[in-house]
């Protein structure tokens, strides 16, 4: 119990202090996790409406591969990405390795499966009711797709929430192939899995609160958001 | 024959057509010859495949066996852009009233936005531009749904119960609608099972009654005198099963 008040009060003190790490710290969090969900959602919208819109053999395999690949283990990417991104990888000449933009590119394997199958399932709900209209229309495919994202955009936010929850609370990826440098790559979960390690159990727990602060305040504004979408039948 | 966008879409000639579903035959050798412009009517109890031969002469679905030609030609891509059709219940995109015409008119270039402004003034949405789609009034939907049917200049009009279950006052504006649809020489398909609609609208009327064509004559000699039992009885206001 002492260790819970004593986390409450410094999570309270670093907070309304403004404390330099912790801001930098949260900042790096935003910074990595909103790059990585952008990125997916810019992959994975499209595939998901392509999924969801075209008749081709293999396309439930590759449903049932996105689905799948939704659980990927964050440590088995990170370790693929560390091994990629190595200066004996393919892409070692990159000099990326311990640096925010291979974070960034760990957490954007790990979030594009969640995204792609979950705005798959929206689109393909959508299309259901819109395709014989669309096929009356004479449509083009593509414009069914750039259709489907667009009026599933509500949905689809809903979705991004998705895969942010998975990309800021990842800590397996981000250490192996960030490092947890201090000032440059540490971020929320790996300070939380460092202090815990120096058995300052009292820092990690105040730290674990912020990061719940901030994954509440992200729902609460695409809740909202999507509310007020629903209220004018967008959503 | 391949299509070509110019020559006329009439006649609609439908040949032996069958439609299977699973087991159950729902259209059954239909025949059917329409060459007059205007406004052919399809009639019918609830079940007796109006929508569904609808959709098959819009070519949204396939028959097992027999063909459906316009003016010769086979369903295809071309001939569709040049019909519309309004379903029973209208799809409507998320977005706003003005956007579900924009949506057709945009690829269209020119001046699409005095179009559609002169669609929703037609269909009197004027005033509800900007209001979401989806929560106008189920007669105020189906009006949209016909204004973006019309923003493709149609040849052809196909209509499924358009006026099922919406107010008089919108029926009476989308009944004035197909009016003027007609007068500009478009050529309307419209199902219904509402005989007072038919009465009112029709030139020619196809009477339907478990996926057969029982009857095909000009309205008038259709309501003044049926040949068939089913199509007196149905005029009639009995229940035919």
């Amino acid at each position: 119990m002492q260790d819970f008040s004593a986390a409450f009060g410094l999570a309270a003190s670093l907070i309304i202090g403004f404390d330099a790490d912790l801001i930098e710290i949260i900042a790096l969090s935003l910074r990595v996790s909103l790059c990585a969900v952008l990125l997916s959602a810019l992959i994975g919208f499209p595939l998901g409406a392509l999924t969801a819109v075209l008749a081709f053999p293999g396309r439930q395999a590759i449903a049932v591969i996105m689905n799948a690949l939704m659980g990927l283990p964050p440590v088995v990417v990170g370790l693929l990405v560390y091994m990629a991104l190595s200066r004996a990888g393919p892409l070692g000449w990159m000099n990326l390795l311990y640096s925010p933009t291979a974070m960034i590119l760990a957490q954007t394997i790990l979030v594009t499966p969640i995204i792609a199958a979950l705005s798959r399932q929206v689109m393909e709900d959508m299309h259901r009711e819109y395709d014989e209209q669309f096929r009356s229309l004479c449509i083009p495919t593509r414009r069914v797709m750039t259709a489907l994202i667009w009026d599933s955009r509500y949905s689809l936010l809903t979705v991004s929430l998705a895969g942010f929850g998975r990309a800021i609370a990842e800590v397996g990826a981000v250490i192996i192939v960030g490092g947890n440098i201090d000032h440059l790559t540490r971020v929320m979960t790996t300070a939380i899995a460092l202090e815990t390690s120096k058995g300052n159990l009292a820092l990690a727990l105040a730290l674990g609160f912020v990061l719940l602060i901030l994954a509440l305040s992200v729902n609460a504004a695409v809740y909202s958001l999507r509310a007020s979408a629903k209220r004018l039948s967008y959503a | 024959m391949p299509s070509v966008k110019g020559a006329p879409l009439l006649p609609l000639e439908i040949r032996s057509l069958c439609y299977r579903a699973g087991e159950e035959t729902l259209l059954d050798k239909i025949d059917l010859f329409i060459e007059t412009p205007g406004i052919s009517v399809i009639m019918g109890a609830n079940g007796a495949g109006k929508s569904l031969l609808l959709r098959i002469v819009h070519g949204l679905l396939e028959p097992q066996s027999g063909e459906v030609r316009w003016h010769g030609s086979t369903m295809d891509e071309t001939l569709r852009r040049r019909q519309g059709l309004v379903f029973q219940k209208p799809v409507l995109m998320r977005r706003s009233v003005a956007a579900n015409i924009d949506f057709v008119l945009k690829p269209m270039g020119g001046q699409y936005r005095q179009r559609r402004d002169q669609l929703l003034r037609q269909a009197g949405l004027a005033r509800q531009w900007n209001q979401p789609a989806r929560l106008l009034s189920g007669g105020e939907q189906q009006k949209l749904a016909l204004a973006r049917a019309l923003a493709t200049n149609p040849e052809a009009l196909l209509l499924d119960e358009p006026c099922a279950s919406i107010d008089s006052a919108s029926t009476l504006q989308i009944e004035t609608l197909l009016r003027d649809t007609r007068e500009r020489g478009v050529k309307i398909i419209l199902v219904t099972h509402d005989i007072g609609q038919a009465h009112r609208l029709a030139d020619d009327v196809v009477f339907m009654h478990r996926g057969r064509i029982l009857e095909h004559s000009p309205a008038s000699r259709f309501f003044d005198a049926p040949v068939s039992t089913e199509a007196r009885a149905y005029l009639d206001g009995e229940i035919i099963v």
